[in-house]
Order: structure tokens, then sequence, then C-alpha cells
């Protein structure tokens, strides 16, 4: 996972609440057994209509994805994750983030920015008014800011999850350090537990 | 195992964390075991390519168990399948199954079927357990008192490599449901009407345990629906505690265990339901006793109304946000605020899905089909869950009742609940479903899903439009 420790850049205004993982990718690019190329699908029917914001040429090359409460709810799909990122997406701020969506998204090294409400409704705007707008994401420091729109904002992230982005750790690789753990773990489970077969 | 060392009295999601807890560091997630891991093609191919390109195997593939189902055909299974690239996944999962050791149940195998089906009737799931899966419906298996949520698949990968999987230890959440339920409500209008009381995001960050005498009057069939949709609340994992009928489900099966091994799984699995005293983090009540049948009128679950009802004003709903919201879903289903339900016609129905495909929805279905016949002109399609659900219901006659009503009789598979197969709603198309999302598109691009009972579609598919069981012989 590439490390991921401040993000500047312009902002996209997705101003719809509960966007779920189907419209994010649809089930139809889920098929495929790679792990690129899904840009091309994000927001695959919405960006049908001519007047969908991502088509709006004011906000080509923007970084950042500010959407509604509650983005990424629904299917589990981490395909979502790869399609934001293939497109160019750094960042998602929202006020509410679907559970597994937000796990992808960090395993992916996407940054969920959860915001306030009103945090969420002043980028929104500010964005919306001026799609020139920079933003800085500061992944070390938890912050957010839009200084020209007079916008600054902590976000929460854990310690560790915090480590893991700005060092780019692999997960995995992470927990084979506690490979004898695990061991000690199997070794106490009940003869009687099922497996496979 | 019931109150911990300090006799602090525990929930049952309480009690199954900290069974699994393999090492736990201030400041870092849990690391847990996983004590099933079920995978499907969907959301593996690219975990498998990670492990090969790290040079890592599969730690556990004797706890690890496959299946095709999000996207094999239901029908003409023995002939190749038409997608090239449904095709190519389908043999990527096989080609992975048998270069890592893991079981597989292919497309025509007699234990085939939708990956939250065959765990339970397997036998593979039970009390007490983690259960992992690249799909967010995997809450389904918490209706034994599992520990069981949706993850992606640099999850999967994590799992495959370690069986275990770094949480964050969510909170608790205690959906309480009592009362006797009406004739001809169902487990699935139980939980629409919970998701329509807490939002698609209420649940967020916990694990909900459904409890009170509405949930333990549940077979467990009802158990899994209600668990089933727990996602769609937002909640990762739902719980129900296990009682009698959950070890009268398993008792016999496969995987369970037999003879003093029964005894002493059984032993533990009595210490698992929550303690007197135990409280949660949030909690939220229902009158199960007041509950009517359900539909979706928008596109997410969290916008349902009572059969009864109408098609909600947008102008109703609290919010600059919600509002626009509720305005758009109405434009995207081609409907007018106001329009009672019951005037809805549909063009499709759709039994199926991991919500509402086993033996039990079938049968509740086939009760409302038999000796009637579908709408003229209308679309039905049953799609039971697994090989052998659709064995069992074969054995019984339903596949005869569903012919004769005219309904296809259809291979297992998720089919059209997202549509991955050919299986999909044209543009336009209005859709009964016994699934469990009526995102936009989900069944098909521009189709118009309404989430409902097995009952409520069978009725439907009779009427043409949206009707209970109960209103047919009038």
């Amino acid at each position: 996972m590439k490390p991921v420790v401040v993000i500047t850049g312009r902002a996209v205004p997705l101003d719809r609440s509960d966007v779920d993982t189907d419209q994010i990718i649809h089930a139809d690019w889920l098929k495929r057994v790679e792990r690129t190329g899904f840009g091309a699908g994000l927001f695959g029917e919405w960006r049908d209509d001519r007047d969908f914001v991502l088509n709006d040429p004011r906000f080509v090359g923007a970084t950042i994805l500010i959407a509604g409460h509650n983005f990424g709810i629904g299917s589990s799909r981490e395909h979502a994750v790869w399609a934001l990122m293939d497109y160019g997406f750094e960042a998602v701020v929202a006020s509410a983030f679907g559970d597994i969506f937000r796990n992808n998204s960090i395993n992916q090294g996407l940054v969920p920015v959860q915001v306030t409400p009103e945090i969420e409704r002043a980028l929104m705007s500010a964005v919306t008014d001026d799609p020139s707008l920079e933003i800085t994401i500061d992944v070390a420091r938890g912050t957010v800011e839009a200084p020209a729109a007079g916008i600054s904002s902590t976000f929460p992230l854990h310690e560790f999850t915090r480590e893991r982005l700005v060092n780019g750790w692999d997960e995995v690789g992470l927990t084979l350090r506690h490979e004898s753990d695990i061991d000690v773990f199997e070794q106490g489970r009940p003869a009687w537990m099922p497996v496979a077969g | 195992m019931t109150a911990d060392e300090r006799g602090r009295p525990r929930t049952l999601a309480d009690k199954v964390w900290e069974s699994h807890v393999i090492r736990s560091a201030d400041g870092e997630p849990d690391l847990l075991f996983v004590d099933l891991h079920l995978v499907h093609e969907v959301t593996s191919p690219q975990a498998f390519d990670g492990l090969r390109l790290a040079g890592r195997r599969v730690r556990r593939p004797d706890l690890t168990v496959a299946t095709a189902d999000h996207n094999v055909p239901t029908v003409d299974i023995d002939a190749p399948i038409a997608d090239p690239i449904s095709a190519r996944q389908l043999e990527v999962l096989a080609t992975n199954c048998a270069e890592f050791g893991i079981t597989c149940y292919p497309m025509g195998h007699a234990n085939q079927g939708i990956v939250h089906v065959i765990g339970p009737e397997l036998g593979l799931t039970q009390p007490g357990m983690t259960v992992v899966c690249g799909d967010s419906h995997t809450s389904t298996h918490g209706a034994f008192g599992a520990l069981a949520f949706g993850i992606g698949t640099s999850e999967v990968e994590h799992v495959l490599a370690t069986q275990s999987l770094p949480q964050w230890r969510p909170a608790t959440m205690a959906v309480n449901v009592d009362g006797e339920l009406a004739a001809g409500v169902t487990p699935k209008d139980v939980v629409l009407a919970v998701i329509g009381l807490i939002g698609t995001g209420g649940g967020a960050g916990h694990v909900i345990e459904y409890r009170g005498s509405t949930i333990r009057s549940l077979s467990m069939e009802g158990r899994m629906t209600v668990c089933n949709m727990s996602i769609e609340g937002g909640a990762r994992a739902g719980m129900v505690a296990p009682d009698e009928k959950t070890f009268a489900f398993l008792e016999g099966r496969e995987q369970s265990p037999k003879g003093s091994e029964w005894e002493e799984a059984l032993a533990y699995w009595r210490t698992l339901p929550t303690d007197d005293g135990a409280t949660f983090d949030k909690e939220v009540d229902l009158d199960g006793g007041r509950l009517t049948p359900h539909v979706t009128w928008g596109t997410n679950p969290g916008h349902v109304v009572p059969l009864d009802g109408v098609v909600p004003d947008p102008d109703s709903f609290e919010g600059a946000e919600n509002r626009d919201a509720a305005a758009r879903a109405l434009a995207y289903m081609g409907l007018q605020a106001g329009t009672p339900i019951r005037e809805i016609a549909v063009d499709t129905v759709f039994l199926g899905s991991c919500t509402n495909s086993r033996i039990e929805d079938l049968r509740a279905a086939a009760a409302v089909l038999e000796g009637r016949h579908v709408r003229e002109g209308l679309r039905a399609l049953a799609v039971p869950g697994s090989r052998r659900v659709k064995v069992q219901a074969e054995a019984e006659g339903l596949d005869k009742v569903f012919r004769a009503a005219g309904f296809e009789w259809r291979e297992p598979g998720c089919s059209m609940c997202l549509a991955m197969n050919p299986d999909k709603l044209a543009p336009g198309e209005r859709c009964a479903s016994t699934s469990n999302r009526n995102f936009e598109g989900r069944q098909g691009r521009g189709g118009r899903t309404h989430l409902v009972s097995p009952a409520v579609a069978a009725a439907t598919a009779v009427a043409g439009r949206f009707a209970t069981p109960g209103e047919l012989d009038g």
C-alpha cells in the first residue's frame, strides 16, 4: 500500500446521501478478476446523465470527493474503493460512512475523512460555489482545511490506523508478526468445531 | 462462560468476541480468530492473486469453504455459460480452490448454493463461532448466535493468509421486538420495520442483538431473514441467542458435532445467551404485535411503509438532504406521492436471494399460489437458495405448485437479487422482490425494486399489484 500523508487538491461535490456501493460500481463490473481498470465504471449509471457532477468540466482532475451522509453503504465490494482510486480520488469526505466501505478504504489507502454534518455542508457549498477551491487533508495531523473558504476541521482516526496510512503498512504483514500467537490460539480450539469437506 | 472473571454480565456479542481474541494490545485493534471463512467467486479472485504475489499460502484450508453463487445462470446449467466474463470468474474460483486446497462447491454440485444458505444447511454455521465472508449479507449466520460479518477483498486475503482479522471492537445494540405477530406478518416484515425505524445508518458501528418474544417465536429460517438484513440498517452483524430451536436445527447435520462432542458443544452453546443485567450501548424497541406487511417504495431499504399505506410525500421528511433523497427516489421509481401501495402494479416477481430462498420461504409462497395463477403478462421467478433447498422443495411437490401457477422454477443462485447473471429487470420494469436491496439499478439498469416478504410476493404475483394473501379471496 502506498503511504498517504498529505493530500492537497480540488474536490467534487456529490450532494447525495446514502450513496450505496452498487452506485459507486455496478455489479456488472464485479465479474472481472482484475484489480485495475474500475475507474471507467465509477458511478456508471449516473455518469450517463450529462448533468451529473462528475461530467462537469470544472471538476476534472479533482482528487477529493465530498459526499452526503452515509457514503458507501450496502455491499462489501472493495471494487468500489478500487473504482474511486482508479478514477483519481485519494480521499472521501462525508459525515458518515458504511462500516465495510470505511475498512476497505483504509486497507487500500483511500482516506475516509469523517467530519460533522456542519463541516460536510460547509465544504459541499464552498466547493459548489468555487470548483477551484483547494483543500488540504493532512492524515498525519488529522485535519481537513480549505483556507480560502475559512474552513478548518479535524477528523477522527485511530492512531494505529493513522500509522498504517502514513507508512503504507500492509495489514497481512503486520499480523504475521504475531503468527505464534495464532498458533497458540489454535491449540486451544475445541475438537468438535466444524471443518470443511 | 457467563459473567466474566470480574462478575460483569456480558452480552452474547461480548462472549463471542472475547473468546476469539488471539491478541489484544492498547491502541490496536483486537486480532480475532476466524472459525469459518466462506468464499465465493466475486470477491475472492484478487485476494488469491495477492497471496500468489506475496508467496503466501492459505493458513487453514480446512476452515475455508467456497461456492459459486453470484454469477451462476439459473437455467441451462449443463450448457457452457454464455457470458465469457462470468464463465472466466467461475473458472478462476475453481482453479484457485484447487491450487490452495480449498473445498469448493461449483455449479451443479449437490452442496452448491448461495453462500449464506449452504453454511447453515451443512451445519458449518454454529453458535459462538466467528464467520466471515466477502459479502455483506454474512450477517445471516448471526441467527445461530455466531458473530458473522462481511469483509472486503483485502480482508479476504488477510483471512486466507492468517485465519484471523484485526478488528476494532464494535458497540452493541439491542433491538427488542415483543408481541405475537399477526397472521400474514413475516420475519421479513419485522426486519423491514426495524430498518424503517433505525434508518440505513442506525446500526453503523454496532453489532445488533435481536431480542424479545417475537424473535424467540421465529424459526431458524425466520431468524436468518432478520439477521440477513442487519447490514441494510448499517450494522455489520446481527445476532440471535441460540436456544432449543437452534440446537434442533443443528442436530444431525453433516458438520454438527456428534455423540459426546454434541453434548460438549451443547453445554458450551447454552452459556452464550446475554446475561441478565448486561447492558447494550443502544436499545431500540418495536411492538411486534402491531406490525403489518411492509413494502419499500424508494431506493434504499429504509424507504419502507406498511402495505396498507401510501407513497410518502418528500416534503414530509425532515431535513433538506432527506427530502432531496426522497424526491429523487420517487422520480427513479416512477411513483407519485400519495399513491396507495396497493394500487401499484408490478411487472415481475422475484422469489429468491439469501434473504428469502429457504425451504420455509418457498413453502410460504407456494401456500399462497396453490390453486391460483399469476396475473397474465407478469413474469415470476422462483429461485431456490441452494441445490438442497431445490431438491427438498421438489420432494414436497412445491415446484409443481410454482409451475402450475405460472412461475418459472429455476436452478439455485443469487440470480435477480443483483442481476450479475442473465436474470435482470429491463429499464422501467417494476419488481416485487423478496431480496434485500432496492438500490437503483440493483436488479438491472433502470429496474424498479420493491422489497417484500415471500407471502406478499406470491399474492402480488396473483393480483398483479401489491397485495397480501388475505385479500386474494375477497
